[in-house]
């Protein structure tokens, strides 16, 4: 079976890369971008607008990352075309190499070709491995941001409904530092992780150590975490935009064959990170002093405080780790699946749903269930449509709240 | 001055119109879950979208009757309740919260699918079903008519009319409901369920009876606004929709028979004028373009609709009419 691989194109996208460049043209344009994920860009490929009648309107080859553009006299019907011949080796057009665009005015109109490489092109056996392999990446990614919900709901009994709004933060903070800041990604990530943790103190101190001391309700509580969440996003949709952008350095990666699957650099160093993080994590909740008084505190907060654990310093530790782990794992997702407004929210979801799995309140069920839920969205799309695949990690979490409603590692005393 | 008159205008519509309607519906079921039973329904708005798209389909794609559209939609809203309640309603409140909430967005995201685009007519959704509905006007329904400084299609206003009817009975409903015996239960359930339980009532039926009611409370929100806006998109059942509900419901008074469709009203009136405002003001120059330009305005009222979300929770959790002691929730 082969699969086809889209070659992607984001009109918006291009033009917040850029922006000085978009400001000045308003007039109407056509462009795209060639790629494949084996291939990575392509350039050097010749396109040819012409309108409808014939008439040439401008040759162009792709650059270096794979674009293309060409300014149009002005609205109407254009065809593009695309020289197969071009293609370099191994890589072919799986629909026709002409396509007919309408562009309104004053619109920068994408074109979109549809490429394969022949990559994935095994049996199903080779595909359920590749998509293990994403579906590890994608637990693992997802295990990040929810450790600290999973720690935040045990020390302070909080559902924290904005918590996608801190992965956000992260790919946010990282992307502005990035692009904006021409500051290399990782030195991106590690200030993300930082102003990260920042946001996490911020909500504690500034709005969750109050609310506790004039004893709101949790689900008091939990509706003001909504109110957070809804005023974060936006506020995100209204700094950032509605576009869907890649960071500086990591747009069209090429992927390297290991034999069974095949992964990108980028995504095989989301995976090392993920890994090497969460053991960290693990290590400092098992060996180190703090780490010790989170699990106290998760476990039973009034004893924990009547031992002499000061409650209040451990959930600020807990609430910025969260914040820290959080961003990273936004990093790693705008990494893997480019930085938009509401990324977190939507991940928000399959952190909940890892959460439950795991055992909600329990840091090491937060793991669990979390790469559990990855590995489940990601296999599903060998029978489901790739589109729904999320609808997937939300049935399961159904399931589970009907099976299992404490989780793997939870205790039955915790539901209530 | 005439702007401002404007805006009020409009925002008077908004106040009044069908999307009032949607949101006061939408709030008096959340109200019945939430203000009465204390369940945490976070998917309100999966069942307006099946309401909605019960009729759309029912009509634009099977070619049935338009009332037959209407059963088709309530009966889906309760086969979803029971479905989301049989399961979660034994556990503590945040497991239907989040159930519920991810039921939402994943049925948002299976309507507008690919796979699922030949009954749905996915992102694009369905047009052309409310012919019939519209046809039953007393009056003109192409003519536009001019009430309070706006003007309203006269299908605008049959629909809302209905709509508003609608939210009467249902307010009727209700009022009479919790002076029953039944609403003392679930109130009691509300405050305080394992003394329910040793008094020999079924919480657990009481919970579900409840969960469904609001749903189809939902539904037939969700079904006044198809109606009113003639189509039915899968986006525009918006996760976001439910917390303004939520935001409406809690700002009139949560657990007030008349709570909800005041907080409609008012933040629909609320909203819109902020919205025109701000629009007013950018295009007088008096908020400058770089600080915020007029496509951010959608944005701001989220932002707005957050915050007052936020401020409400604390510092009045009883909103306009409510009274505070029968607010203080607590997780159970």
């Amino acid at each position: 079976m082969v699969r086809l691989l889209l070659v992607l194109l984001f009109a918006a996208g291009l033009s917040a890369v850029a922006p000085g460049v978009a400001s000045a043209q308003s007039e109407e344009q056509l462009l795209g971008t060639l790629q494949t994920s084996l291939s990575g860009p392509i350039e050097g490929v010749e396109i040819v607008v012409t309108t409808p009648d014939g008439d040439e309107v401008e040759t162009v080859e792709t650059d270096e990352n794979g674009r293309w553009t060409v300014e149009l006299p002005g609205p109407g019907q254009y065809v593009v075309t695309l020289d197969a011949e071009q293609l370099p080796e191994g890589v072919g057009l799986s629909g026709a190499d002409t396509r007919t665009i309408t562009v309104d005015e004053g619109r920068r109109q994408g074109v979109l070709f549809s490429l394969t490489d022949g990559s994935r092109g095994g049996g199903g056996g080779v595909r359920a491995i590749q998509l293990f392999v994403d579906g590890l990446r994608f637990g693992l990614l997802i295990a990040m941001a929810a450790v600290g919900l999973s720690l935040i709901f045990g020390t302070t009994g909080l559902t924290n409904f904005a918590h996608g709004e801190l992965v956000t933060a992260g790919a946010l903070v990282a992307w502005f530092v990035n692009v904006g800041g021409g500051v290399p990604l990782v030195a991106a990530a590690v200030i993300a992780m930082i102003v990260g943790a920042g946001i996490g103190a911020l909500n504690e101190v500034g709005l969750w150590r109050p609310l506790r001391r004039r004893g709101t309700g949790l689900i008091a509580a939990l509706v003001v975490s909504i109110g957070l969440s809804l005023l974060l996003r936006y506020l995100f949709q209204i700094i950032y935009g509605g576009a869907s952008e890649a960071y500086a350095d990591f747009r069209g990666q090429r992927a390297v064959d290991y034999g069974l699957f095949r992964m990108t650099n980028a995504d095989l160093a989301s995976i090392v990170i993920s890994l090497g993080v969460l053991l960290l994590v693990a290590v400092m909740l098992q060996r180190t002093k703090i780490g010790k008084a989170m699990r106290a505190v998760a476990d039973n907060r009034d004893l924990a405080a009547s031992s002499g654990i000061n409650v209040n310093q451990v959930i600020l530790f807990v609430w910025m780790m969260g914040g820290a782990l959080a961003a990273l794992g936004g990093v790693l997702l705008g990494l893997s699946d480019e930085v938009q407004w509401d990324m977190g929210f939507r991940l928000l979801l399959l952190m909940f749903a890892g959460v439950t799995l795991g055992g909600l309140g329990t840091a090491y069920g937060a793991l669990v269930g979390s790469i559990v839920v990855g590995v489940f969205v990601q296999m599903s799309t060998l029978v489901i449509p790739n589109d729904v695949k999320y609808v997937g990690g939300l049935l399961l979490l159904i399931v589970i709240l009907i099976i299992r409603p404490q989780g793997i590692l939870g205790s039955r005393a915790r539901v209530g | 001055m005439g702007e401002l008159l404007d805006a009020l205008a409009i925002a008077l519509k908004a106040g009044l119109g069908f999307q009032a309607v949607l949101f006061a519906l939408l709030a008096v079921g959340i109200n019945i879950q939430f203000g009465y039973t204390g369940l945490l329904n976070f998917g309100q708005i999966a069942f307006a979208l099946f309401g909605g798209f019960g009729i759309a389909v029912s009509v634009s794609q099977w070619g049935l009757n338009f009332w037959v559209g209407v059963v088709i939609g309530l009966l889906a809203a309760v086969l979803l309740a029971l479905l989301l309640g049989l399961p979660t309603l034994r556990l503590r409140a945040d497991y239907l919260a989040i159930a519920t909430i991810a039921t939402a967005e994943g049925l948002r995201l299976l309507f507008r699918s690919v796979s699922a685009t030949p009954v749905t007519g996915g992102t694009r959704g369905l047009a052309g079903f409310n012919r019939d509905f519209i046809a039953l006007a007393p009056w003109e329904t192409a003519r536009r008519y001019s009430i309070l400084g706006a003007t309203w299609s006269g299908g605008e206003l049959w629909v809302a009319f209905v709509g508003w009817l609608l939210v009467a009975l249902a307010c009727l409903l209700v009022w009479s409901l919790v002076r029953s015996p039944w609403g003392r239960v679930v109130k009691s359930i509300r405050e305080d369920e394992d003394a329910v339980r040793a008094l020999g009532k079924n919480v657990y039926a009481y919970k579900i009876q409840a969960l469904v009611l609001g749903g189809i409370f939902g539904a037939l929100g969700g079904m006044i606004y198809a109606v009113g806006t003639g189509s039915a998109i899968p986006d525009q059942y918006q996760n976001a929709n439910t917390f303004l509900a939520y935001a409406a419901l809690i700002l009139g008074g949560a657990a007030r028979v008349l709570g909800p469709v005041v907080g409609a009203a008012i933040l629909l009136f609320l909203i819109q004028f902020a919205d025109t405002g701000l629009r007013t003001l950018i295009s007088n120059g008096i908020i400058p373009e770089g600080l915020l330009s007029s496509t951010d305005v959608a944005q701001i009222r989220f932002v707005l609709v957050g915050l007052g979300l936020m401020l409400l929770l604390i510092f009045r959790p009883q909103g306009i009419f409510g009274d505070r002691r029968e607010v203080m929730l607590d997780a159970r």
